[in-house]
């Protein structure tokens, strides 16, 4: 299958601040891709390069099978939704759904078609004789990918468009942009730094750190099998365990206290005794009490600290000096001090090398 | 302050605790704040009262010397001379011709010279060509010149070009020498806009001038005034540029109130000088009543963002 973006070796160097480092891409037809990463990784920058609106110091970009490295943003066959709106505030939101095709010289009764079947898809039909400051945030958000779904596009570019709004409107916009997908099938390429919006909209993740790509997978395969220890503690709230120990036969000591492994599926060799290796144990991986017991790696702990969040609550506690914690049934009414057997499956824990990083 | 609402009431008098708005009170630094304010318009309000009723004396009440005293017969005679009859040098035709040289010259610097102003700074904060901070450096070391280095050799350069002594020569003069404050104007109150809506309209296909005369240009109305204000002052106010550059048919009214209160023929008439200073200072004084609270808006926009 033809890739429908495909980026090969693009670099972007700031003065001497290298943005991007020579990085692969390939996003197919139809796929959601989700760009994530902490601020800074340079996620955004791609996102503009993509879009044209940067240009890249070396590489090259494809569209559709065209090189489109050196084209205008235009000519990309891209539509674009931004952080904060950027709707321009003179104009009506149908003048915003219909400036670029007024620019491009489409014929009046095109671009009435095309922005009435815009402002169909998005239910802002109500809206298109108001200004944008007279529209909420979700609604100015609408019309933003309302004025991509004009363009006809091949590729739509989200640059963190949800975060500005708040946290209810936020969830509610997620379901319409998956929903958008679903009916267009086009190809999306969506910038964020929250990881609930990646999990939930992706079809494909790539993580991205110091303007490499860390993980380029599935949801599910990124949460489950992380690369490296980056990933692995990007990734998932709260956030994993890590415990640094030595290899020993089929436990990992860790402070004296030797954690069992047995059944951990290795991606190469086993490690030979004595390397120094990261056991990652999610917490919500861990449990508690006779469940706990019948895990295949079982252990006693004392809980230090408590954290209650409605639906669980996480407890913290110790394994040798190293803070470990794991989430537990609310009802279980846990409390600092108690004495608990807590256990996990190590064919769902994760291993990496302490020195290098990557997954064992 | 006595409080009657119903929860204080149900306190004894001596235990009520603060709640609602907090009290008011004059304090001695707020007196000594309005003491100062009042005592500043004051110093600088009287000489524009004594102006204004010398100017409607007659020049033997004036003799008097009651420089405070209002006029015992008011007369308007000293503005309609003023205006038509006062003598500049060889010439008695008042302040008028001065007036409309004034506004020849006023109105195309004006706008030749916001129109290029406004490009250059569209053009330094959203296309960041190659040296576009060599160039703004340039332009805003431009702003700290002292005018009168380059004055010798702009008249050799206009004399070069036949442009010398004549009206477009004044106007290219005020066109060039307002560039640096109004592209930096220009330039900040464009970096102050989210670049985001540059790039939309750049995804949305629109080019270099596209983006500047349909997204950015609407937008720069409360700028626009700004440039405005500051450039009708400055050029009405000129009288440097105005009396070497222009030539003596195109003197600007600056430079022909200087001639009618030098004069030094005949006796001085206190109240025709007044008027005509009045007169002349009219044009500014309006324009900064009009469009004051739009003047220090944009000042601030463009002070607050670098």
């Amino acid at each position: 299958m033809q890739p429908s973006v495909s980026i090969k070796e693009l670099s972007l160097n700031f003065g001497s601040v290298n943005v991007l480092k020579a990085l692969d891409l390939d996003v197919f037809p139809g796929e959601f891709l989700v760009l994530l990463g902490p601020s800074g990784c340079g996620k955004s920058t791609l996102l503009n390069c993509i879009a044209g609106l940067l240009d890249v110091s070396k590489g090259q970009i494809h569209i559709s099978g065209k090189n489109v490295t050196w084209e205008e943003p235009k000519d990309r066959g891209i539509g674009m939704v931004f952080q904060s709106y950027a709707l321009y505030p003179q104009m009506s939101v149908e003048g915003n759904l219909s400036f670029g095709l007024k620019v491009a010289g489409f014929k009046k009764d095109e671009i009435g078609t095309r922005v009435k079947r815009a402002s169909e898809i998005l239910q802002i039909e109500p809206l298109l004789g108001r200004k944008p400051v007279e529209l909420s945030g979700g609604q100015r958000q609408r019309v933003a990918i309302g004025r991509a779904l004009v363009r006809d596009a091949d590729v739509f570019l989200f640059d963190e468009p949800l975060s500005n709004l708040d946290a209810k409107l936020r969830s509610e916009l997620r379901v319409e942009i998956k929903r958008l997908h679903q009916r267009l099938k086009n190809t999306m390429i969506y910038v964020t730094h929250d990881q609930i919006e990646a999990m939930t909209l992706a079809d494909r993740i790539a993580i991205m750190k110091d303007g490499i790509i860390q993980q380029l997978d599935t949801p599910h395969d990124i949460y489950n099998k992380p690369v490296n220890l980056f990933v692995a503690g990007f990734i998932g709230s709260p956030s994993m365990n890590f415990l640094t120990g030595k290899m020993k036969g089929d436990t990992v000591v860790v402070d004296n206290e030797p954690v069992g492994i047995k059944g951990y599926a290795y991606d190469n060799d086993k490690p030979a005794d004595g390397t120094e290796v990261v056991l990652g144990v999610r917490p919500e991986h861990v449990s508690v009490g006779d469940a706990g017991k019948a895990m295949p790696v079982s252990f006693g702990l004392e809980v230090e600290i408590v954290e209650p969040m409605g639906s669980d609550t996480l407890a913290w506690s110790r394994i040798g000096s190293q803070p470990f914690a794991f989430r537990c049934d609310s009802e279980l009414n846990v409390n600092t001090g108690a004495k608990l057997v807590v256990g996990f499956d190590p064919a769902r824990a994760s291993m990496f090398d302490k020195a290098e990083g990557h997954r064992l | 302050m006595t409080d009657t609402s119903a929860p204080a009431m149900t306190l004894p008098a001596d235990a009520r605790e603060p709640q609602g708005p907090k009290p008011h009170r004059i304090s001695p630094a707020r007196i000594g704040v309005y003491g100062f304010l009042l005592i500043s318009a004051v110093f600088f309000l009287i000489p524009l009262y004594v102006m204004l009723v010398t100017s409607f004396k007659t020049m033997p009440e004036i003799r008097l010397g009651h420089l405070f005293n209002l006029p015992q017969t008011w007369t308007v005679q000293p503005w309609i001379d003023a205006w038509m009859n006062a003598c500049t040098g060889r010439d008695c035709n008042g302040l008028s011709p001065g007036f409309w040289n004034s506004v020849k010259i006023a109105v195309p610097s004006v706008i030749v010279s916001i129109i290029i102003a406004s490009i250059n700074g569209y053009a330094l904060s959203f296309w960041r060509y190659k040296f576009a901070n060599v160039f703004f450096g340039l332009l805003v070391f431009g702003a700290f010149v002292p005018y009168q280095v380059v004055i010798y050799p702009l008249i050799m350069a206009l004399r070069q070009v036949h442009l010398f002594s004549t009206l477009p020569g004044i106007i290219i003069i005020h066109t060039i020498f307002g560039m640096p404050i109004l592209t930096i104007l220009f330039r900040n109150y464009y970096a102050a806009m989210p670049v985001e809506l540059f790039k939309a309209a750049r995804v949305d296909g629109a080019g270099f001038w596209q983006v500047f005369l349909r997204i950015m240009l609407p937008m720069s109305v409360p700028i626009t005034i700004v440039a405005v204000i500051l450039q009708v002052t400055g050029i009405w106010n000129d009288f440097l540029f105005g009396v070497v550059f222009a030539g003596r048919s195109n003197w600007p009214m600056t430079v022909q109130l200087n001639n009618i209160v030098n004069t030094t023929t005949g006796t001085r008439a206190y109240n025709v000088d007044m008027a005509a200073t009045i007169v002349t200072a009219a044009v500014p004084l309006v324009v900064y009543f009009i469009s004051g609270r739009w003047f220090v808006r944009g000042i601030a926009a463009g002070a607050v963002k670098g």
